[in-house]
């Protein structure tokens, strides 16, 4: 094994890549949420003055790219990569977010893990030499999402309280050498998950379908790296909502780790509980804008110095569900830290 | 420590809130009763006009149908069976949301291939086995009658 | 006291099919489709027509009565004209609510635009 792996799964980067700049952006909901003032930039127009809502989401993807290649003075040209996803069949809002870029693309599906998916492989890329400006994006559209894997928004079926809310939200990250002094954040450590499968199948609880992806990856870490839970200012969990995160503590709690001090989820940070979003928030562009909105800030001031983001997906399409299959998950983890030039 | 699912499934009922059944169902009662008695409203107008019991059921079937497109169209069918539930999918409203909802959504594929064509995915199911049911119900007849 | 029976008999059958959705993983669809194929059976066994002289639209309006108007058509249309009245039997008799959602489903999707849900 090179010297870049450490344990079962961990790749230690050796010259850990920056991120330089960010940018989140969110709909109507979003910006009513806790985090509201913390966006970017927010949409009170679900349709982003597009004619679709397919549309909106590429939208907003573009608007979250340009903002975080701009805070970095630079054109969205100059990139060297986009790394990018969302959860569109084909993963088309990302493609035609990219089109006219004239930017190497790579589309990538982790469902609702994303953007830890995007900032752990352009972390890769950039420790490896083989780029030095990463752009890692993802994005979600509440009525993108639902009309794809439930119902029409106008039909009146009824939530159950284990269901999540897609956020509308995107969130970009700038990835730049370790030598980039200006950056205030590096990335440390990521972890890849594998696939888990515990054998739910209610489409409706997708944060008890994840939470054992979240632990498998979560607890590969920590032993791979030999830390603790508290050697981490936050450990959040990407769109387990109340439901997953329960039971991600509860396994926790099997194996006498306490990880509920540390623990919060960025499905529970988005979303205000009397917004009835039900177990809370999810998506790809939870995570996304959770990381860009809330958490880099305060890793770049330094009011927290270290922390994992573990982004879970549930891998599942409408047809699937269907066909009756239980809800395969993955969670891949990213080590990140406050770092740079005050 | 690795759980088996059947572990984890006890796990997961237990973290897992339940619907709140008693206040779903004191809703479904009231505004399906309401749908009903409005119905009921509806018919006695259609017989006054002079309609015969036969065609003052479906004049009934068509107001309420209607009524319930447009309840869709505004946007307000689905804040209503947001909490009444069972309360507008069961009454034949609800057959009509259904059928109105995805028209107007998928317009975005076009009126063919999106609108028309997506009309009945909700409702399809309904009509292929009621329909199909009431012929195996005649053809019975048939052979009970012979 | 028809508009008592109705309000009573139509939550009643809401309210049951409200146990159905929040105890079981049964989808909308999947009840909407048991609810039309018991009552057409129902109507058959002879047990709604009762309930229908009981509760009127109470009965009527919810799907259940759905199943009620093709079953009765078909029985209708059946001593009319034999096997060609399985046929045409129920369609005839909920034509009036089948063309009803298509033509006001279109006008919805014509007059309308798409909106979040908030």
């Amino acid at each position: 094994m090179n010297g870049k792996r450490m344990g079962m799964a961990t790749i230690r980067l050796e010259r850990p890549p920056r991120v330089r700049a960010w940018a989140a952006v969110g709909g109507k909901k979003e910006k009513d949420g806790p985090l509201g003032a913390e966006f970017d930039q927010v949409f009170s127009d679900t349709m982003c003055g597009e004619k679709t809502w397919e549309k909106a989401e590429v939208h907003l993807q573009k608007v979250a790219v340009g903002m975080a290649a701009n805070k970095c003075k630079l054109p969205v040209s100059a990139l060297d990569m986009i790394l990018a996803g969302d959860l569109l069949g084909q993963c088309v809002a990302s493609s035609y977010a990219a089109r006219g870029t004239q930017v190497p693309y790579l589309g990538l599906y982790g469902a609702c893990s994303t953007m830890a998916e995007s900032l752990a492989i352009g972390a890769c890329m950039v420790d490896g030499g083989f780029a030095q400006r990463v752009c890692a994006v993802a994005s979600s559209h509440f009525c993108t999402a639902e009309r794809q894997y439930r119902f029409p928004l106008a039909y009146g079926g009824q939530r159950t309280p284990t269901a999540q809310w897609t956020a509308t939200a995107a969130g970009a990250c700038i990835l730049t050498p370790a030598a980039d002094d200006c950056a205030p954040v590096r990335i440390t450590h990521v972890c890849f998950g594998k696939v888990c499968d515990l054998g739910i199948t209610d489409a409706n609880n997708m944060g008890a379908a994840m939470a054992p992806a979240a632990y498998d990856t979560l607890r590969t870490l920590l032993s791979d790296t030999g830390t603790q839970p508290k050697d981490y200012d936050g450990i959040f969990t990407g769109d387990l909502g109340q439901v997953g995160s329960r039971l991600l503590c509860e396994l926790f709690s099997l194996d006498h780790i306490d990880i509920s001090t540390v623990h919060d989820d960025c499905g529970k940070l988005l979303f205000d509980s009397k917004q009835d979003v039900h177990a809370g928030g999810s998506g790809c562009g939870c995570a996304a804008s959770v990381l860009c909105a809330h958490l880099l800030p305060r890793l770049a001031d330094g009011r927290m110095k270290r922390i994992i983001l573990a982004a879970t997906g549930a891998l599942i399409s409408p047809t699937s569900v269907q066909q009756g299959e239980s809800i395969p998950a993955v969670c891949h983890a990213v080590v990140l830290e406050s770092g740079g030039k005050r | 420590m690795d759980v088996t699912p059947q572990e984890y499934e006890q796990m997961v009922r237990e973290q897992s809130k339940p619907s709140p059944l008693l206040r779903d169902m004191v809703w479904a009662f009231a505004v399906g009763g309401a749908i009903c008695t409005l119905g009921q409203a509806i018919l006695d107008f259609w017989k006054k006009t002079g309609l015969n019991e036969k065609d003052a059921a479906s004049a009934t079937s068509i107001t309420l149908i209607g009524l319930a497109a447009l309840l869709t169209g505004l946007h307000l069918y689905e804040k209503i069976a947001k909490h009444a539930g069972a309360g507008t999918l069961v009454p034949i409203t609800g057959f009509s949301n259904s059928v109105a909802s995805p028209a107007l959504e998928f317009k975005s594929e076009g009126l063919i291939l999106g609108t028309a064509a997506k009309m009945f995915t909700i409702a399809g199911p309904v009509l292929v086995y009621g329909i199909g049911a009431s012929i195996v119900y005649g053809v019975i007849l048939v052979f009970l009658g012979v | 006291m028809q508009y008592i029976n109705a309000f009573v008999v139509g939550g009643i059958i809401c309210a049951l099919s409200q146990i159905l959705i929040d105890k079981t993983k049964l989808t909308p669809a999947r009840i909407l489709t048991a609810y039309v194929v018991l009552g057409v059976i129902l109507t058959a066994i002879g047990i709604y027509k009762p309930l229908v002289d009981f509760a009127g639209a109470g009965a009527t309006v919810p799907l259940l009565g759905f199943g009620y108007t093709l079953a009765e058509g078909v029985k209708t249309a059946v001593a009319e004209s034999g096997l060609l009245g399985a046929f045409t039997g129920g369609a005839k008799a909920a034509a009036g609510g089948i063309s009803a959602a298509v033509f006001f489903g279109l006008l919805t999707a014509l007059l309308f635009r798409p909106a979040d849900k908030s």
